[in-house]
């Protein structure tokens, strides 16, 4: 029992994650009809945005130490973060320590932006082409992405720790009042909440706003919309910017569980369309269940009991599930009818 | 010529002679010059152009003509590695028996993943087969299979190879690399020199390109066909097929078929060339290759797929071999702070960051060139035949003055 909580558990923060991502997708997909290959390059640059954070944070001035000497006698050579001096040391590392929360401000100007620039500059030339076009440019860019980023950063991944009053486990046995210990790491929870609150934002923004009320319009019937003198494309345009600082905030979080490397959306950007296909295209709930649903299935899948009966169904469960959910549930678990069925 | 028109078969001709003759053609540069970095005469990249060009012509027969966009040919790439290598361990160094199982086997595979993924199209089709093929990858990388069979299967990410205890059944004591029926090895190298310039013939590229040939001549025919008209008719406008009362997916799925056993072939001459056989080949970033090399070369058109294999293996090649040296000594003819502004702006480009170069140049070619280099060469052609009947015929049909 403890050990089916745990993986659920576990299943929570890496589900959290295809959520988020298969929510941008969902959300480019629904109302721009584009198939967006270079979204998990996007989750890789919010990955990126805590490193650069971190790095702009520390950067140090090197003062020569009156107190310390080293062995030769010459005076050691101190470096002090610029922040350090300007907040006072205390603040300063407070400062440091909290860089990944800070970086969800660098990060959301920096997303939208991004996003704004790529839905103008390039997939706004891709709506009449075929879906195979679109596919290839979003590869073809997520490609490019990817190699700039390596070629600032480099091929190694970048440790980014979360803020130190995070990094101890939370002990679950105490909170459900169970014998036994049941250990989870704090950060992991503070992901589930914030994607939580995130996913729960963009659903409130779509469904209490008035911008959200004719962007669901649009989804609905693009043309009757523009026929009401209502300019949809500037909105759309807007949805593919928030699309991307959604994408963009699941890296920035995601950063202090897995240490950001280049080719991190790639693997994320695979997995997230399964999930969009399961979930159905272009339902936005459908692809938060499903982003959860297999996130946990993959955990519960890497427990030892299971893999005594099926050795390695963790490694394939997602497809599996996902092959067998599109052939008997063409659309997926939530689909509309008339989305990409041609 | 063996049923070709005119055009097919000088096509055919200029493929053969430029496959046959590619150790001269690959190696203009002398010995020992500064240009010779860029000699693509070497038996092991002669060799991936032409496997990777059997690949992409498979890979163009399903996306070309269908325009069913796979994201999981690499499976069957992988398949056919594992195939000959698997008649290595269990025959002996022929590669033959290695090949037919390589295209029998990835031939079933492709029937199965195309008769459930065929179900569905467009994006759903890309997915479906992206699916399968990461969970081929996994299966091969953590060797599952060999799980349940109690033996290794695919060895998980060492890799499959052979060893001496083996059973090798029909092995004979010279026998120590693949070969065809003990004629020929396939590393054996004759290296021909004539003054500054050093020629190899590779016995194994030999054997590759005689097989492209063969596959290529089989492409024309399937692309000439009344199939392959079915196919192209498929892609510009299913529904109407269906409408007409006609069912299309046994002829998706011959196509689908067909290319699987292209890229199985493909792969079991890899591990022929070298008795290799890893997961990483199976990776869906090897499905993204093929995506791409058929689209640069350009999609639906016969040469192009062969065109795009080697440009992008040649610069995968050459151009990660441009350092910061080589580019100090091109731009040596510059003042000095100029030179170096021009080695810092282009080697992001070279060397370690060519990925960069060839992601910039995809998205150029889907942008601008929808055909592909193919299209790219008709348009030149094109400008230059424009010129010639306003040069020669002035009274031809040309815009009067006013």
């Amino acid at each position: 029992m403890d050990a089916i909580l745990l993986q659920i558990l576990n299943g929570l923060d890496k589900g959290s994650a295809y959520a988020l991502i298969a929510l941008g997708l969902t959300l480019i997909f629904g109302t721009l009809g584009v198939v967006n290959f270079a979204h998990g390059a996007l989750f890789m640059i919010g990955a990126f945005c805590s490193v650069t954070v971190q790095r702009i944070l520390t950067l140090s001035t090197e003062t020569l130490s009156e107190t310390e000497k080293d062995f030769l006698g010459n005076p050691l050579k101190v470096k002090t973060p610029i922040v350090e001096n300007w907040f006072g040391p205390e603040a300063g590392a407070a400062i440091i320590d909290w860089s990944v929360p800070l970086a969800i401000l660098f990060a959301i100007p920096v997303m939208l932006l991004i996003g704004f620039i790529m839905e103008r500059g390039l997939i706004k030339h891709f709506y009449k082409r075929p879906h195979a076009d679109q596919i290839l440019v979003t590869f073809g860019l997520a490609i490019v992405m990817q190699e700039v980023i390596k070629y600032f950063y480099g091929a190694n991944p970048i440790p980014t720790p979360a803020p130190s009053a995070f990094t101890g486990s939370f002990n679950f046995a105490t909170l459900f009042g169970m014998e036994g210990s049941l250990y989870y790491p704090y950060w992991r929870l503070v992901y589930f909440g914030f994607s939580a609150v995130i996913i729960g934002a963009v659903f409130a923004f779509l469904q209490f706003t008035t911008f959200g009320m004719v962007v669901r319009a649009g989804m609905a019937d693009r043309e009757t919309v523009g026929l009401l003198g209502i300019d949809i494309d500037r909105r759309f345009t807007i949805m593919f910017g928030i699309a991307a600082a959604v994408a963009g905030l699941a890296g920035v979080m995601y950063a202090p569980i897995n240490s950001p490397n280049y080719h991190m959306g790639m693997d994320f950007l695979v997995l997230s369309f399964v999930v969009v296909v399961v979930g159905g295209m272009g339902s936005l709930p459908g692809a938060v269940l499903a982003g959860f649903l297999l996130g946990i299935l993959e955990s519960l899948a890497s427990m030892n009991e299971v893999k005594a009966i099926i050795p390695g169904i963790d490694q394939i469960i997602i497809y599996v599930v996902a092959i067998i959910i599109l052939l008997t549930r063409p659309r997926g678990l939530m689909g509309r009818k008339g989305v990409m069925e041609e | 010529m063996f049923g070709l028109g005119k055009r097919d078969t000088s096509l055919l001709m200029i493929v053969a002679i430029m496959a046959l003759l590619a150790p001269f053609i690959l190696n203009p540069f002398p010995e020992g010059s500064a240009m010779a970095q860029f000699n693509a005469g070497y038996p092991d990249l002669m060799q991936r152009f032409v496997i990777f060009g059997i690949f992409a012509i498979g890979f163009n027969i399903l996306f070309g003509l269908t325009g069913y966009l796979s994201f999981g040919h690499a499976a069957f790439l992988g398949i056919g590695s594992y195939a000959v290598v698997w008649m290595y361990k269990l025959l002996d160094y022929n590669i033959v028996p290695g090949l037919f199982l390589a295209v029998i086997v990835s031939g079933i595979f492709a029937l199965a993943i195309g008769y459930i993924s065929l179900r569905r199209s467009g994006i759903y089709f890309s997915i479906l087969t992206l699916a399968f093929a990461q969970m081929m990858f996994a299966i091969s990388y953590s060797d599952l299979l060999g799980r349940f069979f109690g033996t290794s299967i695919t060895n998980g990410e060492t890799g499959l190879q052979v060893y001496t205890s083996d059973p090798q059944i029909l092995i004979d004591d010279w026998e120590s690399v693949p070969h065809l029926f003990g004629i020929v090895e396939m590393r054996s190298t004759y290296t021909l020199d004539m003054g500054a310039w050093s020629f190899d013939f590779n016995a194994g590229y030999y054997f590759c390109a005689i097989v492209m040939l063969l596959m290529f001549y089989l492409a024309i025919r399937i692309f000439r066909s009344p199939f392959g008209m079915m196919l192209r008719a498929v892609k510009s406008n299913q529904q109407r097929m269906n409408y007409t009362g006609l069912n299309t997916r046994p002829y998706t799925l011959a196509a689908f078929v067909i290319s699987g056993m292209y890229a199985g072939l493909a792969g079991g001459l890899l591990a022929s060339m070298d008795p290799l056989a890893g997961a990483e080949r199976m990776q869906w970033t090897a499905s993204g290759e093929v995506v791409l090399m058929t689209i640069l070369g350009g999609a639906g058109t016969l040469i192009g797929p062969v065109l795009g294999a080697g440009f992008i293996k040649y610069f995968e090649n050459i151009f990660a071999k441009i350092n910061d040296n080589v580019l100090h000594s091109w731009f040596a003819f510059l003042p000095d702070g100029i030179e170096d502004f021009m080695v810092t702006l282009v080697h992001p480009f070279v060397g370690k960051g060519w990925h960069l170069t060839l992601g910039l140049l995809f998205m150029a070619v889907v942008i601008f060139l929808p055909g592909g280099l193919v299209e790219g060469g008709q348009r030149v052609a094109k400008l230059f035949k424009r010129k010639k009947p306003s040069d020669d015929t002035p009274d031809g049909k040309t815009t009067p003055a006013e």
